[in-house]
């Protein structure tokens, strides 16, 4: 089953999540967005037009659930690009050994430019590390495209692939987002946020700015986000962005707060049903008559 | 002995199949349905307030026993509605269309909705597994953050089996529930 949606419904930061979390392999694609005349609902059942995937724009690749290469529009990603975009080879030489490398493999290629001093091989590490991640954070700010992902799709074994934690990733690209990015479900203010059940693992990669430090530093059950941003001086925008973060980089979850486990309900009217209710009312032998009942229908 | 009724909500967000769910395992016919009665007012701007319909399932156990299955309205302007069905519910299924991931946002709305509500058990149905889009239930887990502790069950509404499977893991998880 191919992993197909919109970015308007679904964010790069979403997917990425989800590619860390389940460590996914495979390349996703995304597609010029087509709107058509048809109309589609939403969940609410609002109407809105269809929009379908027109010519591929940009393709990511992803191993075990890091990030490996991607290429957009006419930028193919070949080496010598590469190279020149980091400032290690000028448009002169990107050109002939764009010519006359043909034949050769992008790890070929490699080898012989750091042969001939070109670029070392750390030269060359750095700069397809940059050239991927430019390419996702620029791919972060499109909203509106189809994609897919081909699951264990793999990119031409002739390429070279540097893996990058997604974590990383997620986090950057929180951080050069301004403002709220329209239509993430934003965490409410009065959760409260806990560490994953294996923090160590999760954390041992990530480099995080100080701001960042300080609110992981005040997680506790005790406190709910608002509480946090409060200790922080931080507005309540700010304090999104970065639980927003977190969580799709999966270093933080959320978790009721322990004195609103039975929820507030100011809406209501101040009337608690719910609080003082027990969560379940009907006696054990009627929740096993309903089972037996349904297995025999 | 007086009969005694139960009571379990479909909810899910317009679409992800809670019609169909019931319709698979009521002994009943589900006559009303939301969009019906949307088209209705919306023609005639009818007060809509006044004409709220939604799905209704039954199952009879026995002469004392019943349990109601009542699927929510599926569009927003009806939520008023929602509170008064969740009250007394023995617990909820949260539909969701794997295949269309522009509602999940939405399905994520409503299932944290209903769980403030209510502290009843539930368990999320990844319906339209049938589909060719479908995405995964696991997938559907990361994608809607579901914990691990919350049932995320493969579901095809259209499949009288499989909707017995969903109500038999929702009604497990509320034993459970009240063992602890
Ligand atoms: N293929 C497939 N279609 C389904 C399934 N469940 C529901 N549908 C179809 O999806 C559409 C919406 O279902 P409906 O039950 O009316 O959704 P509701 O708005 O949640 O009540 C209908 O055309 C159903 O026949 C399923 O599991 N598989
Ligand atoms: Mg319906």
């Amino acid at each position: 089953m191919p992993l197909k949606g919109n970015l308007a419904d679904f964010s790069i930061t979403q997917i990425l999540n989800l590619i860390n979390l389940a460590k996914k392999t495979g390349i996703l694609h995304v597609y010029e967005p087509i709107v058509t005349d048809e109309t589609i609902r939403d969940g609410t059942g609002q109407e809105r037009k269809k929009v379908m995937p027109g010519e591929e724009r940009a393709t990511v690749a992803f191993r075990d659930g890091k990030l490996i290469l991607a290429t957009m529009g006419n930028q193919d990603g070949h080496l010598a690009n590469v190279l020149q975009k980091a400032g290690k080879l000028n448009i002169q030489q990107a050109r002939v050994i764009r010519e006359r490398g043909k034949k050769y493999s992008d790890k070929a290629l490699a080898l012989m430019l750091i042969n001939a001093n070109y670029a070392t091989q750390q030269d060359v590490v750095r700069s397809i590390k940059q050239y991927t991640l430019d390419i996702v954070y620029d791919l972060a700010n499109w909203e509106q495209e189809p994609f897919v992902l081909d699951e264990n799709a793999a990119p031409s074994p002739a390429r070279i692939t540097v893996p990058i934690d997604l974590q990383n990733v997620i986090m950057e690209i929180g951080r050069r987002k301004d403002g709220d990015e329209p239509g993430i479900e934003l965490p409410n203010l009065d959760m409260a946020l806990k560490f994953p059940e294996d923090p160590g693992e999760k954390f041992r990669r990530v480099h995080l700015s100080v701001e960042e430090w300080r609110v992981v530093s005040f997680i506790n059950p005790n406190n709910s986000i608002r509480q946090i941003a409060k200790a922080c001086n931080m507005t309540e925008t700010e304090i999104r962005r970065v639980v927003y973060s977190l969580l799709n980089a999966g270093l933080v979850e959320l978790m009721k707060p322990p004195t609103s486990k039975q929820p507030a309900r100011a809406a209501a009217g101040g009337k608690s049903r719910s609080a003082a209710q027990p969560p379940i009312t009907v006696k054990r032998s009627v929740v096993e008559r309903l089972i037996a009942k349904i297995k025999e229908t | 002995m007086p009969m005694q009724t139960v009571k379990m909500v479909i909810t899910g967000p317009f679409s992800a199949g809670k019609t169909e769910f019931i319709r698979s395992i009521s002994e009943i016919d589900v006559v009303t349905t939301d969009e019906g009665i949307s088209a209705v007012s919306a023609e005639y701007g009818t007060k809509e307030a006044t004409t709220v319909a939604m799905d209704f399932g039954r199952i009879t156990v026995d002469d004392d026993l019943v349990l109601y299955l009542f699927g929510t309205p599926g569009q927003r302007r009806f939520d008023f509605m929602w509170e008064i069905l969740a009250e007394g519910m023995l617990g909820f299924v949260v539909m969701v269309d794997s295949a269309k991931p522009e509602t999940f946002r939405e399905a994520k709305s409503i299932l944290e909705t209903f769980r403030a509500y209510a502290p009843t058990p539930y368990v999320v149905a990844a319906n339209k597994q049938d589909h060719p889009d479908a995405w995964a239930p696991e997938d559907l887990r990361i994608a809607l953050r579901i914990e691990e502790s919350v049932k995320l069950l493969p579901c095809i509404a259209t499949d009288k089996e499989s909707v017995k499977n969903v109500l038999l893991e929702l009604l497990y998880s509320i034993l459970e529930e009240m063992d602890t």
